[in-house]
């Protein structure tokens, strides 16, 4: 009988030839436009499915024994290279302006101090670094529907744009965008406070996104501007957000 | 799919070794490689998400200022690992390696381990959150299908005979002498094996997949308890881990079980189904199991 020699050709062949495949066929797979489509496909599903389970519902939120003794500043720790925004912080914020603009009734340019003679909200969450760390704090600031019902969304509106002061890595701006569906969930805040405290230059002074259903990278910081458009194509690279247009980083970040 | 193989129970006192006998279903066939697929992308993706931040922790919450139980780090030219107050030194294959044009690679798992195999956090998430559906949604067909099947309740059932530490513990010596059961006994897994594959397909995989979805934020909005069970996100995401490891050693038991076994006839019956009975060793039949 042949079969030992026949089984040790198959072993070989089948070890080699699965190894081979593995190393370089997954990355031929992962340079290929079709093959990266198909995975990116599950995005969709991800988005869909977890909006059919979970709908409107909160995100979990802790009590103060559960916080961070140390919360971990991430991505840009200040804005100073921007020189608007610089000058604002020298000045404690007290000139600094949020623009609300875009597909609106009304335009809005509104102070620290309006912001918060708003519908306000505290919240303990946990923040999740794409890359797998969790911090927990406590954030206190204006409810995003709030502001878009002063400001008026006009029926075409899709998404809303958050522009940010910083330059990542001295790059392009800083931006993020979201949907409806999550700019009108009330843990969706635009925080100017952190544990009790103004809002930190690392942190993002004066005001950033909670969007606490999804990670970190959509939690933007130094907020300037928030814009209502119709489609996310035509700004930057058109992929919604700064780490989607540079990494391929997953827009819909719930999961 | 109902008319595939064999009952090894009604069939078993006929059978003598040398025959050519159906052993697994096509359900097992397919979910076998289809598993055997998604589990290698997943643990090579998964490798390359935990070298973005390679240190595990306990708790709600846990970040570069907090304890970590397990970091591999890679200060100074050393790749280490770093679990519970101890120092490993894994230089050459964890935290510092050398990758195929010598060029050296500081990243916990090196890239021959990984898909991508060169850095791409985003990539490797590509990857692990579609096949994620893959093999969370094979493992559900598979489970069901062996249930309506009776491949739950005729193979994989543990009975309470077997459950007898004596029965074990013969078991284990027969493992450890290498004797295989041959003949009709053959087409029945033995404890051990049923342990493994029970340990598996209801253990590993969904604990698996469960903290995989614990460390979702948006699902957990949807299922807060999952945080509760495993004692919060980063608890999950080192279970996580843990399971990933569990089935790695599985897969290595495994694949030493079926050398051992017979790769030939082995491999083949779960490709084709057919499997040949392996021989009496001194010519007598055992009719029922090997342990009898």
């Amino acid at each position: 009988m042949a079969e030992p020699l026949s089984r040790r050709r198959l072993l070989a062949l089948g070890s080699a030839g699965a190894g081979g495949l593995l190393l370089s066929g997954c990355d031929r797979l992962n340079g290929s436009p079709a093959f990266r489509s198909l995975l990116e496909s599950a995005e969709d599903a991800h988005r869909g499915s977890q909006r059919l389970l979970g709908g409107g519902m909160l995100a979990p939120e802790f009590t103060t024994d559960d916080l961070s003794p140390n919360f971990r500043a991430n991505g840009s720790r200040t804005a100073s290279d921007n020189a608007e925004w610089a000058s604002h912080a020298a000045n404690g914020f007290s000139q600094w302006r949020l623009r609300v603009d875009g597909l609106v009734l009304r335009p809005l340019e509104l102070s620290l101090e309006s912001l918060k003679a708003m519908r306000q909200r505290t919240q303990i969450t946990r923040h999740d670094c794409v890359e797998g760390w969790s911090a927990i704090g406590q954030w206190s600031g204006t409810q995003l529907s709030a502001v878009l019902r002063a400001a008026g969304l006009l029926p075409a509106a899709r998404y809303l744009v958050f522009h940010c002061a910083d330059r990542f890595g001295g790059a392009a701006p800083y931006y993020e965008s979201i949907d409806l569906l999550d700019a009108f969930h009330p843990q969706t805040i635009l925080a100017h406070a952190m544990n009790g405290a103004p809002l930190g230059i690392a942190h993002g002074a004066p005001l950033r996104l909670r969007v606490e259903r999804q990670l970190g990278y959509k939690q933007a910081k130094f907020v300037t501007r928030i814009e209502a458009r119709s489609t996310l194509a035509g700004l930057y690279g058109g992929k919604g957000g700064f780490w989607e247009d540079r990494a391929d980083y997953a827009w819909y970040a719930g999961i | 799919m109902p008319e595939e193989p064999s009952e090894p129970v009604s069939s078993a006192p006929v059978l003598r070794g040398g025959e050519l006998v159906r052993r697994h279903r096509l359900s097992t066939r397919l979910w076998h490689w289809t598993n055997l697929a998604a589990i290698t992308i997943m643990l090579m993706s998964g490798l390359m998400i935990f070298n973005a931040h390679p240190r595990l922790y306990w708790g709600k919450f846990g970040a570069n200022p907090d304890h970590a139980w397990l970091e591999v780090t890679n200060a100074g030219g050393r790749g280490q690992l770093r679990l519970a107050g101890h120092v490993f030194d894994t230089t050459g294959l964890i935290g510092v390696a050398t990758d195929a044009n010598g060029a050296v690679q500081a990243q916990a798992f090196p890239g021959w381990m990984t898909i991508p195999s060169t850095y791409s956090l985003a990539d490797a998430r590509l990857w692990h959150l579609a096949f994620a559906w893959v093999l969370a949604f094979a493992l559900l067909a598979y489970l069901l299908w062996s249930l309506v099947n009776g491949h739950v309740r005729r193979d994989l059932h543990i009975t309470r005979a077997e459950w007898s530490p004596r029965h074990i513990l013969a078991d284990v010596v027969d493992h450890v002498r290498l004797r295989f059961p041959t003949g009709a006994a053959a087409l029945r897994y033995n404890v051990l094996q049923k342990l493994a594959y029970c340990g598996v397909l209801f253990g590993l995989i969904p604990l698996a997949i469960l903290t995989g979805l614990t460390m979702s934020p948006g699902f957990n909005a949807v299922a807060p308890f999952l945080l509760d069970l495993f004692g919060g996100r980063q608890s999950a995401r080192s279970l996580h881990f843990l399971a990933a490891l569990g089935l790695v050693l599985f897969v290595t038991v495994h694949l030493a079980m079926v050398v051992l076994a017979g790769p030939f006839n082995e491999v083949r019956s779960m490709i084709t189904g057919w499997y040949r009975l392996p021989r009496e060793r001194s010519g007598k039949v055992r009719e029922e199991t090997a342990h009898g």
